[in-house]
């Protein structure tokens, strides 16, 4: 028990286990697992600090919010009502989860090198080791991986993991757009090392 | 209640992906490169063993439809795919992945997360010009494979019973998860089984 908390990295079985007794656990005491929305209504509430029409109440919504926005707004306001109201369940869930983050990263073992806390060896093999050319990369790719996930409708925690469990076909449709773009990217992008 | 759910269940996610090792953009990078499949191997097994266990507490009423929560079929859930894919081989990070890596002290997750904030936004912005696109054209909506009791979702194999299509499902899962070499360049699929070894992740490609 005491080596599960301070290895660096379980093997792929413990793995495997732990990652879905994880998502099954979710379901069975609250809902499926996901992240994605959060990035939004995170937005939402910084927003809101500097404009007034982002969330508005409104008796005849189904949430009793609405917003000028039309994406806050979709769904009788349920994204505008958590802007308003972020202390909930799945708010709060991805806040943990950066908790989560913090005390596995503490309980480890050995420390990670500080400069593969900032680029990963593959990185740094093809792209050198500028601190800024990996910040301009994540930030841009980060762009990517939120817009993109808000047009899928959620990412690889709602849709693949969540979504291919409860055998959703958009988990499918997901998986398979998500991957036939990333492994391309990934092999044209970085050098192979043998 | 909830609020107590939602720290111990996020706490538990976020301690998971980070000792599962996909907090680490490395091994995202040699799994999306085909080179280093610990991740690979690990997911197919998560999938397989929550859908497993889920249709089965279902076909046996211990639990009903309405914890699921079937998420719609649209053109833009592939386009977001591919969206997100692309921007998930350059980082290595994906949105909760991220956030949890941040928190193990990361510091490329957080400038990751500030770009993700902005995407977000973004997105949230050219929501009311692109809803009424082709990107928003139905595939299928609330469409599972398999039957899970609930109204709300259409099963593609509506005929069949819900544990014997998602069953049979998880069991191939499982199936890919123990036969995948773990890495492309030595494979030793019936060493994995047995290691339990600590792993130095980020050596261990050298």
């Amino acid at each position: 028990m005491n080596k599960l908390l301070t290895q660096t990295q379980w093997n792929w079985l413990t793995s495997g286990v732990a990652l879905g007794v994880t998502f099954l656990l979710a379901v069975l005491l609250v809902k499926p697992i996901g992240v994605s929305t959060q990035f939004v209504i995170f937005d939402g509430i910084v927003w809101n600090l500097f404009s007034n029409s982002v969330v508005q109440v409104d008796e005849g919504a189904k949430s009793g919010y609405t917003s000028a926005n039309s994406y806050l707004a979709k769904s009788g306001g349920k994204y505008a009502e958590n802007v308003a109201n972020p202390f909930n369940y799945s708010f709060i869930f991805v806040i943990a989860m950066i908790g989560g983050g913090f005390l596995a990263a503490r309980l480890q073992g050995e420390k990670t090198p500080p400069e593969q806390n900032i680029a990963p060896d593959i990185w740094r093999d093809t792209f050198g080791d500028s601190l800024w050319r990996r910040y301009a990369a994540v930030f841009l790719g980060g762009i990517l991986v939120l817009f993109g996930a808000r047009l899928a409708g959620g990412c690889t925690s709602g849709h693949m993991m969540s979504g291919m469990m409860q055998t959703s076909l958009s988990g499918y449709l997901f998986a398979m757009g998500a991957f036939a773009a990333a492994v391309p990217v990934a092999l044209l992008l970085y050098k192979r090392r043998n | 209640m909830d609020i107590i759910l939602a720290i111990l269940l996020g706490g538990l996610f976020g301690f998971v992906l980070q000792k599962v090792g996909a907090a680490n953009p490395q091994q995202i990078l040699g799994m999306l490169r085909l080179s280093d499949l610990h991740l690979m191997k690990a997911i197919f097994l998560a999938i397989g063993i929550s859908s497993l266990t889920l249709f089965g507490l279902l076909a046996t009423g211990m639990i009903d439809g309405a914890h699921l929560s079937v998420k719609s079929s649209y053109v833009g859930v592939i386009g977001g795919g591919i969206i997100l894919g692309t921007g998930w081989a350059i980082t290595g990070f994906c949105p909760g992945t991220g956030l949890v890596a941040a928190g193990a002290g990361r510091k490329d997750a957080l400038v990751f997360i500030l770009g993700g904030l902005l995407g977000a936004w973004l997105f949230t912005l050219s929501f009311g010009a692109l809803a009424d696109t082709f990107l928003f054209a139905d595939l299928g909506g609330k469409a599972t494979l398999a039957q899970t009791g609930s109204t709300s979702y259409p099963a593609m194999f509506g005929t069949l019973p819900g544990l014997l299509v998602a069953g049979s499902l998880a069991l191939m899962f499982i199936a890919i998860a123990w036969l995948l070499p773990e890495h492309s360049t030595k494979v030793h699929s019936t060493r994995n089984i047995v290691d339990t070894a600590p792993k130095e992740t980020l050596s261990s490609e050298r």
